[in-house]
């Protein structure tokens, strides 16, 4: 399809732009954003996106708790943050506005549909006035359009009737913006022509994106269009990935690396659903799924998996992990591999389950009774989320011990462009099972030993069942080193918890050592840990390009830590911790290497700004500007 | 691998080097020797088989068999079996559990294993009392139950292991006693035959703090007029010659009757194969009112398989789904998935 009418006037290239869309739940504000992600993404752009949308379903329509957002941040160059305030707001409706303006940067664009500008729309959310009357936008560039009577209009030919083609108003919002941002079509016309089945339907969604990205062209309320030239990005083949899907892969990819087969117990939780999904569709690699009674049953699955020789995972979210606190304590003492993937999200308890917190650090650490530790990951990003489930498969397989992997809501809906990987060059992972008898009794007869360990990595064999002759017992009653038969001998439990602490901290020489990114030689240093990765970035770019000395030190290994991490944190005069928890790993490492950590810390549901760190930065480098912060990090330990 | 090869074990091939630590005299001992002496009629090999525990005194089956084993968490062991058995569904996998572990912690997993009709051969011990932890009421319990954490008597409505069986429509459900060997081997036999999920439930004698507890049924003496032999397609009578039967009275309720004053033909004749469980469920309930009032107001009770039916089983399901989608598909391709969503060309 090409354009025929005339355009305006030549795109104004600019070199990034973040655009968010928010509506209420019903109203595809995901969708849409979703697609101008990918039309972005396909056209080349660096991204960064923020879904963020409420726990309920539908809630009332019209209300400020059903609104659901889309942020995405598109750009020229490589970025790693769905972006601080947006430059484009679009207002589906007045809650929409209410809930979403204060994070318009002033003089912002800001696109509303004018038709649910009425008094019932307007009272439902406390406006008393209209805000497209009252000159309170007045520090906004405001477009007012009629996006739903201009939806039904340009359906009605259609036989579509009004209260149907409404529904079809996100597609003409999203005609508008990709006609703003000159995004290609096709990409998009092709999409509806796949995802929509019903014809009355697809047929409508298609007229109202075409007379969307129409009215942007001949209408005189946008002066021009924008274009964000494609981003220059190391050459290859590209995907759009969240974090989940990513996490969702590399299980499969884990387990054709291990060669074994994948099986997945998980119970139903956001924001982990996904990954369930995802391994759902996923049978034709072998892999297995079980949407388990309980989160406990879901756990137990994926031991009894492991014993039986598959890769057993179980994937939840925190309430679900407090709950498979038992089954990890069993696994720890079977001394099995399995995964537990925790998508963390805000809490205690129900908390906020479709907004990002990473509060999980202290009960994967420390949350099962009795000396019990055992490995933790921790991903980055969305895309690092592949890698990071391969990495977690790789200790729990070769240490035969539980992982734990952490990401959060965050990085699992958050998506960003990705390099695929050459499948080829990813490590082989690869298990022995036992099969042979591994000891020769004093009376001369051929055993096998369950716990005869490897003396390296302190790890016993794995012989599973089918296997002639290894019959063995294994269970939560404490064993015998070696034989693995009960024993409740005083010095052989000693024995056996220092034994098992040994073999999780002896992992930290099988892992990398902490590395710094920027100056070795600054005063300040920033320890990061999971989705803070994108913020912490951008903050420390920034601080660096004004001058300053600024080293980072970013940890996927959060369990053992790497060796050298204590060492290297000593050489700096001042360590902050940027977390979404209360000072969780802060409080690790200032008890395990008596350094003077100072946490900076956010639990609002949402990630850290680049300029929230950036301050925060400024303030550790005592030259904290005031002009530069709109919010103040909320911090203790006093760093601010 | 020949059936001559399979044949060849014998009880010692089955029976670990362990100690076995129940106490002296407990009804574990009986059922364990059952088990033991089944498995080489059975014509499957110890590597094969997979023993799956909880947490209690008959969760320590496991140790016991020399065949692979778990002794799992308290209550999870239909879940972990579920595991094994859905990863590997060319295992015998077994679960040893009690009325503790089962029906009260446990009780979710056991009622979703069962409508699951997961491949698993469930063996709960039965004693209605904890044991292990000297001596609390149990969910089998009577009223009335004097324990050190009843001293009033329990006031907790028992469950009725094999109604609530029925209710989750297990496919395969039987109860047996830890007196008769053969009875318990017979019943075990045929649910090791039954593809899917069998449950079984053995009245088990704790000696120690439950002591007699099933005396009034299955004590040598009683046996004759208080169990109920149900075999498949014959009229339900038991009793000296037979006198007594069990028939459906008007309103549906089942009753025990005089086969002389009613007359063989209005006998109900056993029908474990009926894919409908309500009638199973009435024999379930038969004596269940009484003795759930009280141990020493027994009425007989049914024995041997009440319910026997064909569905297909969870891991067989499984697998079939794997094979058609890789059938559909093709089998995985690592890069093709990664390309799956779409992808762009940098150069």
């Amino acid at each position: 399809m090409t354009d025929t009418v005339e355009r305006k006037s030549a795109p104004e290239t600019i070199s990034r732009v973040v655009v968010r869309f928010a509506g209420d739940s019903g109203d595809g504000m995901q969708l849409t954003g979703d697609r101008f992600t990918t039309a972005s993404a396909m056209f080349g752009n660096d991204l960064s996106t923020l879904p963020d949308f409420p726990a309920e379903i539908r809630a009332p329509a019209g209300t400020v708790n059903g609104v659901s957002s889309f942020q995405v941040h598109i750009s020229d160059h490589d970025i790693t943050t769905p972006g601080d305030a947006s430059s484009v707001l679009v207002a589906m409706n007045p809650a929409a506005l209410m809930a979403d303006i204060g994070r318009l940067e002033q003089g912002g664009l800001l696109i509303v549909n004018r038709d649910s500008f009425v008094e019932r729309d307007l009272l439902k959310v406390g406006y008393e006035s209209n805000p497209l009357d009252d000159g309170s936008l007045a520090n906004y560039r405001v477009v007012e359009v009629p996006m739903t009577s201009l939806t039904i209009e340009a359906t009605a030919s259609l036989g579509v009737k009004p209260r149907t083609a409404e529904r079809s108003k996100n597609f003409f919002a999203l005609g508008m913006i990709s006609w703003l941002f000159s995004r290609p079509r096709e990409s998009t016309l092709d999409w509806i022509k796949s995802r929509f089945t019903d014809e009355l339907v697809r047929n409508a969604n298609t007229a109202a994106f075409n007379a969307g990205f129409h009215f942007g062209e001949t209408t005189e309320l946008f002066d021009h269009p924008y274009q964000v030239e494609p981003a220059h990005m190391p050459p290859g083949e590209y995907t759009n990935i969240t974090g989940n899907t990513a996490l969702a892969w590399g299980l499969v990819a884990a387990g054709q690396l291990a060669k074994l087969p994948v099986f997945l117990g998980s119970y139903p939780i956001t924001p982990a659903s996904d990954i369930l999904h995802e391994l759902s569709k996923s049978k034709n690699f072998g892999v297995r799924t079980v949407q388990a009674e309980d989160e406990i049953a879901a756990a137990g699955m994926a031991l009894g998996a492991a014993f039986a020789g598959h890769l057993g995972v179980t994937a939840t979210s925190g309430p679900g992990l407090a709950l498979k606190s038992e089954t990890l304590s069993l696994a720890v003492s079977l001394e099995l591999p399995m995964l537990l993937i925790d998508i963390q999200r805000g809490g205690p308890s129900t908390g906020l389950p479709t907004k990002t917190e990473a509060a999980d650090l202290n009960i994967a650490m420390f949350g099962r009774h009795a000396e019990a530790p055992l490995p933790i990951v921790a991903a980055y990003g969305p895309s690092h989320c592949f890698h990071a489930a391969i990495e977690a498969a790789r200790i729990a397989l070769k240490y035969r011990t539980p992982v734990i992997l952490l990401s959060d809501g965050y990085i699992a809906n958050g998506s960003e462009p990705w390099l695929l990987p050459d499948v080829d060059s990813l490590p082989d992972i690869s298990v022995n099972f036992q099969t042979e008898f591994n000891h020769v009794t004093a009376d001369g007869t051929d055993v096998y030993w369950p716990y005869l360990r490897d003396p390296e990595t302190l790890a016993r064999p794995w012989a599973i069942p089918g296997t002639p002759g290894l019959m063995h017992r294994v269970g939560g009653l404490e064993k015998q080193d070696g034989t693995g038969d009960i024993d409740y001998t005083p010095a052989n439990h000693e024995k056996m918890v220092l034994l098992r602490a040994a073999k999780i901290a002896g992992i930290a020489s099988d892992i990398p050592l902490a590395e710094i990114v920027g100056d070795a030689d600054a005063d300040v240093c920033i320890l990061g840990w999971g989705s803070t990765w994108a913020a912490i970035d951008a903050a420390v770019q920034r601080t660096r390009r004004r001058g300053h000395k600024i080293a980072w030190i970013h940890l996927v290994h959060l369990s053992p830590l790497p060796l050298n991490l204590g060492e290297l944190l000593r050489t700096f005069k001042k360590v902050i911790v940027p977390e979404l928890n209360l000072g969780q790993l802060c409080r690790i490492v200032r008890a395990e290497y008596l350094v003077d950590a100072q946490v900076v810390s956010k639990v609002q549901g949402l990630p850290f700004t680049s300029i929230e760190l950036e301050d925060a930065l400024g303030a550790a480098l005592s030259v904290f500007d005031e002009n530069k912060s709109e919010i103040e990090p909320k911090t203790i330990n006093g760093v601010a | 691998m020949t059936d001559t090869a399979v044949s060849l074990t014998t009880k010692k091939d089955w029976t670990s080097d362990q100690e076995v630590r129940w106490c002296p005299g407990c009804g574990d001992y009986g059922i364990l020797l059952a088990v033991q002496m089944l498995m080489p009629e059975l014509g499957v090999k110890p590597e094969n088989t997979v023993f799956v525990s909880g947490i209690g005194c008959s969760s320590r089956f496991p140790y016991y068999m020399n065949t692979y084993g778990m002794h799992g968490i308290h209550g999870r062991a239909p879940a972990i079996a579920t595991g094994v058995a859905v990863a590997r569904p060319d295992l015998d996998v077994w679960v040893v559990t009690g009325d503790g572990d089962a029906l009260s912690i446990g009780g979710n997993h056991l009622i979703h294993a069962l409508r699951r009709n997961v491949n698993l051969t469930i063996l709960l011990f039965n004693n209605r009392i904890y044991g292990l932890t000297k001596g609390q009421y149990s969910p089998t319990s009577e009223l009335g139950k004097v324990t050190k954490s009843t001293p009033m008597g329990s006031i907790d409505h028992p469950f009725n292991p094999l109604a609530l069986a029925l209710g989750a429509e297990a496919s395969f459900v039987a109860r047996t006693h830890d007196l008769d060997r053969k009875h318990m081997m017979e019943t075990f036999r045929a649910a090791h035959a039954h593809r899917g999920s069998s449950f079984i439930e053995i009245l088990q004698n704790c000696n120690v703090f439950n002591d007699g507890a099933f005396d009034e049924v299955t004590g040598r003496k009683n046996r004759e007029e208080m169990m109920i032999d149900l075999h498949h397609g014959e009229p339900i009578r038991f009793g000296e010659n037979g006198h007594a039967g069990v028939v459906m009275g008007e309103d549906g309720q089942l009753r025990i009757v005089e086969v002389a004053e009613i007359g063989i033909d209005a006998i109900l004749k056993h029908d474990a194969h009926r894919n409908d469980p309500s009638l199973a469920f009435a024999l379930a309930r038969l004596g269940a009112d009484d003795s759930a009032t009280s141990s020493s107001t027994w009425t007989p009770i049914p024995f041997g398989v009440f319910r026997d039916v064909v569905r297909a089983d969870y891991g067989s399901m499984v697998g079939a789904q794997l094979a058609e989608a890789s059938t559909k598909k093709g089998p995985g391709d690592l890069r093709k998935l990664l390309q799956s969503a779409g992808t762009w060309q940098v150069s």
